[in-house]
């Protein structure tokens, strides 16, 4: 038995990978997670607008954040304040009556806010007023219409990341992977080959949960489904660099597994699927920004949900624009010199000669 | 025009994998790459196919279009049946769609394969696979094939099937590059190239290297006393020598391929 165990050893030894997901990552794991695992919201950005908006918004207090005050905004500019992103909360101060619009999308933010309207005094300060609370987007609070915008884009990032990676490192495994290198293809038809199978079925999928989603559990689609479609494209190219990017780091199947893993969980807890970001340490909100994720629900839910219009959406977009572009770009260097080393003329040349 | 390697040498990290190694083949002729585990036969293919990159040297080739490769792993799609793997090979090389039967009938029919059609590749023999690997080489008609170990683990009879589909190749006009670990099989080429720990230990056509064998060869009974090169074949004892020397109880004889490659390594160690 102690031969089994002094081998096992030494084997783990050899394989760094998987001893530093052992060791280094449950540690990681919880410091970043421990401070990013917050359904406490401390600041809730907050617009204050109408006649009386500059008395309003001296009475707000924590947890609210007033970040504008317009007294020249109405009911339908603060509709927009929140379609477009720019607060989660608009308080509208008319002639003594008080409306207060919420963004629904933001489910912790907007529960926190209600539980803080009832203690704080801007109601009672309005005498002969009314004070009027409503929940725009998502009236009912419904934790469906949050999750499933969001779910959409992490099924995307399992199928881009771990099934294109492990599609790619399967050729590796079996030796075809060579053999595709010296078939008369060029590698960029080899990579287009490769991942156009996988985005057409990625595509599907995502029509598949949508229609789930809205015949199952009622999320509504409001917005324009051409934004969707390019975010929904932009982010399906992000995961799939990803994936052929792995796929360049491993060997054999199992360390794909490892590495796709490695990177799915953050994009789970760091998104702001489950977690609001705002509410996120300072020290690991930083991640978040860089998770092709983050965009992507921030497109979802705006689209889906708000009718967000696309100038609001255009740092979303931008965003994973840029990150398709390194991380594409990243997978194809890797993935060209891993394919052909020594193959630089293409196949329509009479003879070649290559010397270094 | 001739293809091949011209003093190529490649390197992983501190170890060398070819030493300034040199072969070439003609249209029309099988040179064999002869050599034991690790001697530096795959990295001598893989350069010459472009899957690696010489540190320095020069490599002569066709276009991919031309090239043919078969390697160790023997490159099948194991989760596609043998039709479809020949139906991928086939549309990569642009072989239209009426040849592409005809041929992929004759090369199956000579590999004794026409049966097993239908089949996943991965549900085939190890040799059967190797013997598909050779056919989706053939499909495309190459000017250059090259086929790493496409004899290891074959029964002897498919050997020789595979070898006769190679040299009625070769009579077509092709070069082909073929490495092996059965030193036997080297005469059946029309040049070999002997490699040793990743250089070269002797190369030329096989009645070449053979009648430039040095020192004497002798088979004995018994193992002689002392320090001699000794090796067994059979139940007796080949004997080699430098110097030319006659032993009362042994018969000198004339070196086949396997001695050649045996005594090749002993004449570098000797000059070491």
């Amino acid at each position: 038995m102690w031969a089994i165990v002094a081998k096992e050893f030494r084997q783990l030894r050899r394989d760094r990978r998987t001893l530093a997901m052992m060791i280094l990552l449950p540690v990681l794991l919880l410091v970043v997670f421990g401070y990013a695992a917050s359904f406490d919201v401390h600041n809730i950005p907050t617009v204050v607008d109408g006649p009386l908006a500059r008395q309003a918004a001296s009475r707000l207090s924590a947890p609210f954040e007033v970040t504008r005050v317009d007294p020249a905004i109405g009911l339908a500019g603060a509709r927009e304040q929140l379609r477009n992103g720019t607060a989660v909360v608009a308080v509208l101060a008319t002639s003594g009556d008080v409306a207060i619009l919420m963004d629904g999308t933001q489910l912790f933010s907007v529960q926190t806010a209600e539980r803080a309207l009832s203690r704080q005094a801007i109601a009672a300060n309005s005498p002969g007023g009314t004070v009027q609370i409503q929940v725009l987007f998502n009236p009912s609070l419904s934790t469906s219409w949050v999750m499933v915008p969001g779910l959409a884009g992490l099924i995307l990032v399992f199928i881009g990341t771990l099934i294109t990676s492990l599609g790619v490192v399967k050729e590796r495994q079996n030796g075809t992977l060579e053999q595709l290198a010296v078939m008369p293809f060029r590698a960029s038809q080899v990579i287009v080959g490769k991942i156009a199978p996988y985005l057409l079925v990625a595509a599907l999928d995502l029509l598949l949960v949508l229609g789930v989603g809205i015949g199952l559990f009622h999320v509504p689609f409001v917005g324009n489904v051409g934004t969707f479609a390019l975010g929904s494209a932009l982010f399906l190219l992000v995961t799939l660099g990803i994936g052929i990017l792995i796929s360049t780091l491993s060997q054999n199947q199992g360390q794909a597994i490892q590495l796709s893993f490695m990177l799915m969980l953050p994009q789970v807890l760091l998104s702001g699927l489950i977690f609001p970001v705002s509410s996120m340490a300072p020290g690991v909100r930083w991640i978040s920004y860089v998770l092709p994720l983050t965009y992507f629900i921030d497109i979802s839910r705006g689209v889906m949900l708000k009718n967000a219009p696309f100038s609001t959406l255009l740092v979303p977009l931008g965003m994973l624009g840029l990150l398709a572009l390194v991380v594409l770009g990243l997978a194809i260097t890797r993935f060209r010199s891993d394919l052909a080393p020594d193959v630089r003329a293409a196949h329509d040349e009479p003879a070649e000669e290559t010397s270094p | 025009m001739s293809f091949g390697l011209h003093e190529v040498s490649v390197r992983f990290g501190p170890r060398m994998a070819l030493d300034r190694v040199s072969l070439t083949v003609d249209p029309g002729e099988v040179t064999v790459v002869v050599g034991g585990d690790g001697a530096g036969k795959s990295s001598a293919l893989a350069a010459l196919v472009g899957l690696l990159r010489p540190e320095t040297g020069r490599v002569s080739r066709p276009p991919k279009s031309d090239l043919g490769y078969v390697p160790a792993s023997a490159g099948l799609y194991v989760d596609l049946s043998v039709e479809e793997n020949i139906a991928f090979v086939a549309s990569a090389y642009g072989v239209p769609a009426s040849q592409r039967d005809a041929r992929a009938d004759t090369l199956l029919e000579r590999m004794g394969l026409t049966s097993a059609r239908r089949r996943l590749a991965g549900a085939l023999s190890g040799g059967m696979q190797r013997k598909l690997a050779v056919v989706l080489a053939l499909l495309s008609e190459p000017r250059l094939l090259v086929l790493d170990e496409p004899t290891t683990g074959i029964d002897p009879l498919s050997r020789v099937e595979i070898w006769r589909l190679l040299s009625t190749t070769a009579a077509s006009g092709v070069a082909i590059v073929v490495a092996t670990t059965y030193v036997n099989e080297a005469a059946r080429g029309t040049s070999a190239v002997l490699l040793s720990d990743a250089r070269v230990l002797t190369a030329g056509a096989p009645e070449d290297i053979l009648a430039t064998v040095p020192g004497t060869l002798r088979t004995c009974p018994r193992r002689p006393e002392g320090p001699v090169s000794a090796w067994r074949r059979g139940s007796a004892w080949r004997v080699w020598s430098d110097q030319d020397v006659t032993t009362p109880t042994c018969e000198r004889v004339e070196p086949d391929f396997e001695d050649a490659v045996v005594i090749a390594e002993l004449a570098q160690e000797l000059e070491r």
